[in-house]
């Protein structure tokens, strides 16, 4: 709430579920290396269509779910406005176009990957993208110090998953049953003592 | 290669059972995808995994988008269908159904026991991820310093991930990496 004067203690809202596919869809394209953040500008500050308190309320439930959080929260907000053609429609604006570019650069490099000047370009491009990757998992690292399992228990978890997925090659199944069901029992310990 | 009904069943309930164990996002799974469609299929190599990885991070839009491609190198656009359907509807599905019971218990000791215990598990996925990505390239001393230079820039700048793609491009095109 920065420059906003009169602002509005509810959300207006998007007006038919076309807008709310082109307004996603503006998001996708603007979201390189994740939409996320545009998202929070974009339909928080800007249109505001949602309180924060809703975005992070949105954003945290879709981070239990499985499937990528930014297409969770498309699907709700879709769905907060109309139902599940609003579901559909957020979620269309937000893979179609990306969705055709992508594959088109697919396509291209089906083509030319025996190339040596794209095969190198392609070799470059993909240190750069676990380079990416690796930052990505470092900038989350801060948010575990409110971990209710503690700092210990949590590079601990955080160790043993990347020694047998990364490191051992374990199927990601057996980690996240017996590592993540190991820290989830103790996240459950710890916040009933601490209650 | 010939891709077999049972090849297609096999790829499509793959995708379906990665999309409801994707709980840190697609990236976080990439490391259980390359271990099934490289390593135990061998429908792909280590060259079009990390070319579909590098593709999806080059074009705009969710991280998830390179499943489709990893579909494609595969078994084309019927195999990108495949795949980026797999990967959606379980998570979807489930996404507009726990909405409602999900905003009523978010403050409960069993869903904030959930986020907390994953956290951490969730880290270290997308870093072995990373590791997959990088170990095919564990023999080149300038992929190396290509992977340092983008984590230090990308952790100390607000530089946008398409200009250090654009650059990995080049120096890769140039014979650097």
């Amino acid at each position: 709430m920065s420059v906003v004067s009169h602002a509005p203690s509810v959300p207006d809202g998007p007006r038919s579920a076309l807008e709310l596919m082109r307004v996603f869809n503006a998001l996708a394209l603007q979201g390189f290396g994740g939409v996320l953040p545009v998202a929070q500008r974009e339909l928080v500050e800007r249109r505001q269509w949602l309180t924060r308190e809703q975005f992070v309320e949105t954003l945290s439930i879709g981070q239990v779910l499985p499937g990528p959080n930014i297409i969770n929260m498309a699907l709700m907000i879709g769905d907060r406005f109309f139902g599940w053609r609003g579901a559909f429609a957020s979620l269309a604006g937000l893979l179609a176009l990306p969705l055709v570019i992508v594959m088109t650069l697919a396509a291209l490099y089906a083509r030319w990957a025996t190339e040596p000047l794209v095969a190198g370009a392609l070799r470059g491009m993909g240190a750069v993208a676990a380079g990416l990757i690796v930052a990505m998992a470092l900038r989350l690292l801060p948010t575990l110090s409110r971990n209710a399992l503690g700092r210990g228990l949590c590079l601990l978890a955080l160790a043993a998953t990347l020694g047998a997925v990364g490191g051992l090659r374990w199927p990601m199944a057996y980690a996240v049953l017996g590592i993540g069901g190991t820290a989830v029992l103790a996240a459950w310990w710890r916040l009933g003592r601490s209650a | 290669m010939t891709f077999s009904g049972a090849d297609w069943w096999a790829l499509l309930a793959h995708f379906l059972a990665m999309s409801m164990l994707a709980i840190g996002g697609a990236v976080a799974v990439a490391p259980e995808i390359h271990r099934y469609v490289v390593e135990q299929r061998g429908w792909i190599d280590d060259t079009q995994f990390s070319a579909a990885i590098a593709l999806a991070q080059a074009s705009p839009g969710p991280n998830l988008l390179f499943v489709p491609v990893i579909g494609y190198a595969v078994a084309g656009f019927g195999g990108a269908a495949v795949a980026l359907l797999g990967m959606l509807i379980p998570s979807t599905t489930l996404a507009l159904a726990a909405t409602r019971w999900g905003s009523t218990r978010r403050d409960s000791r069993g869903v904030r026991a959930f986020v907390a215990g994953m956290a951490p598990i969730t880290i270290g996925l997308v870093l072995s991820t990373g590791l997959v990505l990088a170990q095919p390239m564990a023999h080149m001393p300038g992929a190396w310093l290509l992977i340092g230079t983008t984590v230090a820039l990308s952790l100390a700048t607000r530089i946008s991930p398409v200009w250090l793609i654009v650059a990995g491009a080049a120096a890769g095109a140039l014979g650097w990496v």
